[in-house]
């Protein structure tokens, strides 16, 4: 009864905070027109990388999430993710692209053998109904072609264990890379080339009659679909089906034996995980406005996968939390990396921000770690170690402040990818549970453990 | 011990994190009030107009995107100022790599545009123009292809100009040379599969080839391969007369030096990619016979070879960034007749706008290093009716071997 | 015929420089259970170590004697450096990146090689600037042969030669030897031969550096058959590695090897197929005859049955 009744609350608490996000999305989104005319800060244009990071980060996390519904909730260790992607995105590129565009967007072939378009079917992309119901319907198709292409290959593969499975898997995907890209396919699948022309997420900004744009709805979109996927998959987690998919990946044996059928979950958990999977493929290529094979390559699931990690393996809030965080310092955050930095004048206000919080990370950190280092004995020539790079950081520092230009080392193109890595590699070894654990991130707000028996923390 | 390495590590990345926020944070003020919006006064504070600058520094391209961005910056150490309405501004290059992928493509254009750029150059490699294509065309900012020859980056658009060749009057000028120069009946193609640019150069170079009475054996190889030694011992064996390989330079490099020691004695045909200093050394010392067909020969303006030499000799990096030797290539002298045409079009505009920049753009025309440049009606494209093709001397050098044109 | 010979010589090459990798991945997962996705790159890297190596103490020795001489003195001494350097950063990746995670679930070593991996490229592509790198001749194994119909270069004829040596002392190593003992016993069971006083440690850090140490011998072969490095040049012969070391029987130095000629081969085959666009399928091929072999024999052609352990 009470039970009932706090899950009840927590689904309030979840739809509310759900409408909260959507709509300070679109207030966002849409502050640049509200605002008075040059009062509007960069960051909040339309065409600020902001947006491109939420966009991202939308079509990631529901990518994610799929991920960590089979890595995580399931224990399969699947590496197919960006396969199923490519499923989804080339579905919907092939059925979205205008009947108009077909001659150009075909031209190898003179056209495509799919002589129709879904927005079209319903009265074309400019009109409100076509745009909607035709977009939405490819999107839905492109995850069953994915959730399909999971079937058949599931019945073979996913009889392996662990390690083999992922290799497995990972093979899958590259053959299917493969046959998307041979060129015979082309009249279908364009060959090498790029489907272009297809509804993205800006068909969804609302125009007026000029084609002004009145109300962006650009990145709403892919958040709405995302979190609608999104509080799909989590209460498929919190059915049944999900305790029976924890019950496997804890532990396969003692799971079979209460009597839970591991072929038919395994397979079901594979299938939707793949259907999300496709349905983040199609929003992804709405996100880069084409359909390429050469994108799905392997780095891409390694990608998502880091991003799992990261956030937490079992953790949906953790996922979409890392994910976030992820393609912002790799898209936009990091990005001053790969070029030269140079404060130039003495007293630019940024040169002073930079020296200061330069300072204060390397006082701070530095006795942090000292202090911790202090509960181990035999550890002064660490604590000197320590005091001692601080000392050259800061000395560093100090020369720079006398001597004008101060030109930060190392950064050039590729030295973002560097950075972004070894903070990877740090997160990987030394903050194993990942961000949030296996924890969500409601029950760190509410200090409140929703499920009471887990404990296998190997 | 480890725990203690990796706190210091995360350390230092905190403190270069923090550096880079600090610093990224405020190089963006001085952009902060016009960024997004070219058309007010924000872009133009301190008088300063910025084009950008999209090409990949990083992935399979990297070394055409150097050489090209090379051009570009010698252009501008050239001129660095133009004058707008009898204003001086200071052209400031603004470079984004999008990392020869199509997916990366995307931010870094919005990277571009979120920098205020008021036109873009780039880039080098057709996929990821086509890619980042639409994000300049929503911010309603022109770009300029400087060696993107696949035709799908105008088509149908209006922001995307272009001052090179185009693909299918690329791969007829290659097909015809073949015919030709070497009489040849059965030419063997190789490119990477699931690139738009080497299939879709395969199949231009196809239409042209069976068209004047030869055969084609066409193949693909996937990416990241290194093992050419197959395909090209199949091209000897099918009785190939020439070999036709549109590839990335990496590849290029790889299949060139395998043939070597092949000791294949069939003609090599590449297109404008494989006109590169690294593919150069690949057939040095060897008895390969290379043909390429490309914008620019050495020799066509001593004044420019002389210049651009002398700025890559001095200039720290750039050396580097040329391949390790001060051979021009034709990309270069391509990216910086974009410069030139770029100035060109914001001097007829007479503002750093960008509206009114792709407005101008239709009419500029230039005479540059690599011949005249003016656009057609239709898609913004370059009229142009001449390739150079050359061959490599296989002791570092290019020699011209002709101009051919297409009626 | 001349054409069937030339390329199966060519496919028994890449099966060797396959093999060579396949042992480092095979030793590895039969000790501690993990795919170590960064044998691959760690074997792009020995090919950069060779190419930096080589300019700089080319550049070091002309200045004490004549140029032709110092690059005939420096390929050799760089040989020895990649070998060198080669096996000390494979020693490290263990050290850091795996040994603290030996007690944590099987996912995160895998996830952190993974990672190691992705440090490894971009690194190179950091230090290379993105450009491909060719690797320098060696003398010898550069030259060109003629041999049914084709020139070949000696590196392709001693490949197998050398494989099938370095496969012989390596059997004789973990069958004779005491540390070869200790490895086999690891691999067998990790809990009680630690009780029985085995050094884990120090067997998983032989096991490494002898992997690195065939990988560097490996990229030495492979690039001189091979010669343009970019940084994802290790990626796709590391996966194939490891499908041959699955084929083979995971666990097993003689299937790996045995798998990774099979896969050479029928690479190379698959590349002179007649029928349009069949060479797009050269990964997919080998991908796809890796699934075939783990749904029907999923121990490989010489791997044991393991069971379930409840």
């Amino acid at each position: 009864m009470i039970q009932d009744q706090k899950s009840k609350k927590g689904a309030v608490t979840g739809l509310l905070f759900i409408a909260i996000v959507l709509l300070l999305v679109v207030l966002l989104e849409n502050l640049s027109a509200i605002l008075p005319a040059g009062s509007v800060p960069a960051v909040l244009m339309p065409t600020s990388q902001l947006f491109t990071v939420l966009k991202k980060g939308a079509v990631y996390s529901l990518v994610a999430v799929s991920m960590n519904l089979l890595n995580g909730f399931t224990g399969l260790f699947s590496l197919g993710q960006a396969g199923f992607m490519l499923l989804g995105a080339y579905t919907y590129a092939i059925l979205t692209v205008p009947v108009s565009a077909k001659d150009t967007v075909y031209y190898l072939y003179g056209g495509s053998a799919v002589n129709f378009s879904l927005p079209d079917l319903f009265g074309g992309v400019d009109t409100p109904a076509g745009l909607i119901l035709g977009v939405l319907l490819a999107i839905l198709l492109g995850g069953c072609v994915a959730a399909l292409f999971a079937y058949l290959i599931g019945l073979p593969v996913l009889r392996l264990k662990s390690d083999y499975l992922a290799i497995a898997t990972l093979g899958f995907a590259e053959i299917i890379r493969a046959i998307f890209q041979w060129q015979p396919l082309g009249p279908v699948t364009n060959g090498a080339n790029m489907i272009t022309q297809i509804p993205t997420f800006n068909n969804f900004n609302i125009t007026d009659a000029n084609g002004t744009v009145i109300l962006r709805l650009s990145t709403f979109f892919p958040f709405l679909i995302a979190i609608i996927c999104i509080v799909v998959i989590v209460m498929l987690i919190n059915s049944s089906y999900g305790r029976a998919f924890k019950a496997i990946r804890e532990d396969e044996i003692a799971a079979e034996a209460m009597g839970i059928n591991l072929a038919k979950h395994k397979m079901l958990s594979f299938c939707i995980s793949s259907f999300f999977a496709g349905v983040g493929g199609a929003l992804f290529a709405m996100f880069v406005n084409n359909a390429q094979a050469k994108v799905y390559t392997s780095t891409m699931t390694y990608e998502i996968l880091l991003i799992v990690v990261i956030g937490g393996i079992g953790s949906i809030s953790g996922s979409c939390l890392a994910t976030f965080l992820y393609v912002a310092c790799a898209e936009w955050w990091l990005r001053f990396l790969d070029s030269a930095t140079t404060f130039a004048s003495p007293t630019a206000p940024n040169r002073i921000a930079f020296m200061v919080i330069f300072a204060v990370v390397v006082i701070g950190g530095s006795a942090l770690l000292i202090h911790r280092e202090r509960r181990g004995s035999n550890q002064v020539w660490k604590q000197t170690l320590v005091g001692l790079v601080a000392i050259l950081l800061l000395g560093w520092l100090a020369w720079f402040a006398a001597t004008g230009e101060l030109t930060l080392p190392l950064l050039r193109t590729g030295f973002r990818m560097v950075a972004f890595s070894i903070i990877i590699m740090v997160v990987v070894l030394f903050f194993r549970q990942g961000m949030l654990g296996d924890k969500e991130f409601s029950d760190i707000l509410f200090a409140r453990r929703r499920n009471a028996g887990k404990e296998a923390t190997k | 011990m480890k725990k203690f390495l990796a706190s210091a590590l995360s350390l230092a990345m905190l403190v270069s994190l923090l550096a880079g926020c600090g610093g990224g944070g405020g190089g963006s003020q001085g952009s902060t009030s016009g960024s997004g919006t070219p058309s007010t006064s924000g872009t133009t504070t301190g008088n300063v107009i910025k084009i950008g600058v999209f090409e990949p520094f990083t992935g399979d391209s990297a070394s055409g995107g150097k050489k090209e961005y090379l051009g570009m910056q010698y252009a501008n150490y050239e001129t660095p100022t133009v004058e707008i309405g009898g204003t001086e501004y200071t052209v400031e290059l603004v470079p984004s790599d999008n990392g020869s992928s199509t997916d990366k493509a995307l931010t870094a254009a919005t990277q571009l545009v979120s920098e205020g750029v008021s036109m873009v150059l780039g880039s080098y490699g057709s996929g990821v123009s086509i890619a980042g294509g639409p994000t300049f065309g929503n911010a309603g900012i022109p770009a300029i292809g400087v060696t993107c020859t696949n035709p799908n980056v105008t088509a149908g658009n209006d922001y995307y100009f272009r001052i090179c060749f185009l693909d299918p009057f690329q791969g007829t000028v290659l097909a015809n040379f073949a015919k030709d120069k070497f009489d040849a009946q059965v030419a063997y193609c190789l490119g990477e599969a699931g690139n738009e640019y080497d299939q879709g150069l395969i199949t231009f170079f196809e239409q042209a080839f069976t068209a004047a009475g030869g055969t084609v054996i066409k193949d693909a190889f996937p990416t990241n391969n290194s093992d050419f030694n197959s395909y090209l011992n199949k091209a000897k064996d099918q009785g190939a007369d020439v070999i036709f390989t549109p590839v990335s330079i990496a590849y290029a490099t790889q299949i060139i030096s395998q043939a070597a020691s092949l000791g294949i004695d069939a003609p090599f045909l590449g297109s404008d990619t494989l006109d590169d200093n690294m593919v150069l050394e690949a057939a040095n010392g060897t008895d390969i016979q290379l043909y390429v067909s490309t914008f620019y020969q050495e020799g066509g303006d001593p004044d420019f070879d002389a210049g651009i030499k002398e700025y890559i000799n001095t200039t720290e990096g750039a050396l580097e960034d040329n391949g390790g030797n001060d051979t021009i290539a034709a990309v270069s002298a391509m990216g910086y007749d974009a410069y030139y045409v770029a100035l060109e079009a914001i001097k007829a505009a007479g503002s750093a706008d960008s509206a009114a920049i792709k407005a101008a753009l239709w009419d500029v025309e230039y005479d540059g290093v690599s011949g005249h440049i003016a656009f057609d009606d239709t898609n913004g494209d370059a009229v142009r009716d001449t390739a150079y093709i050359k061959h490599s001397t296989n002791d570092g050098a290019w020699e011209l071997e002709t101009v051919q044109t297409v009626a | 015929m001349e054409f069937f010979i030339s390329t199966l010589l060519f496919g028994i090459s890449a099966g060797g420089q396959y093999a060579l990798i396949a042992i480092g991945y095979t030793m590895v997962y039969g000790i501690l259970r993990l795919i170590n996705f960064a044998h691959g790159d760690v074997f792009m890297v020995a090919g950069l170590i060779g190419i930096y190596s080589t300019s700089w103490l080319t550049r070091l020795l002309s200045e004490v004697m004549a140029p032709e001489a110092a690059t005939a003195a420096a390929i050799p001494l760089s040989m020895v450096l990649v070998l060198v350097l080669t096996v000390v950063l494979g020693f490290f990746i263990e050290r850091v990146a795996y040994k603290p995670l030996r007690s944590a679930p099987r996912m995160s070593v895998m996830i952190s090689a993974i990672g190691v991996s992705y440090l490894l490229q971009n690194t190179a592509t950091y230090v290379t600037g993105g450009q491909p790198m060719t690797y320098p001749n060696i003398p010898m194994l550069s030259d060109t042969v003629p041999i049914a119909g084709t020139s070949i270069k000696w590196v392709v004829i001693l490949t197998p030669f050398l494989v099938v040596a370095l496969v012989l002392v390596l059997t004789q190593l973990i069958n004779h030897t005491k540390v070869g003992m200790a490895m086999r016993a690891v691999a067998k069971d990790f809990e009680t031969s630690q009780l029985m006083g085995i050094k884990i440690n120090s067997v998983i850090s032989t096991t490494f550096i002898i992997g690195s140490a065939l990988a560097a011998v490996g990229s030495m072969l492979y690039f001189t058959t091979y010669p343009a490095i970019v940084p994802t040049a290790g990626a796709m012969p590391g996966l194939k590695a490891f499908v041959a070391a699955v084929f083979g029987g995971i666990g097993s130095i003689p299937g790996a090897v045995i798998g990774a000629f099979l896969i050479g081969i029928c690479e190379n085959f698959v590349k002179i197929l007649p029928f349009e666009g069949a060479t797009t399928f050269v990964d997919a091929f080998t991908f796809a005859l890796l699934i075939i072999v783990l749904v029907f024999k999923p121990t490989g052609l010489f791997g044991e049955k393991a069971t379930d352990k409840v």
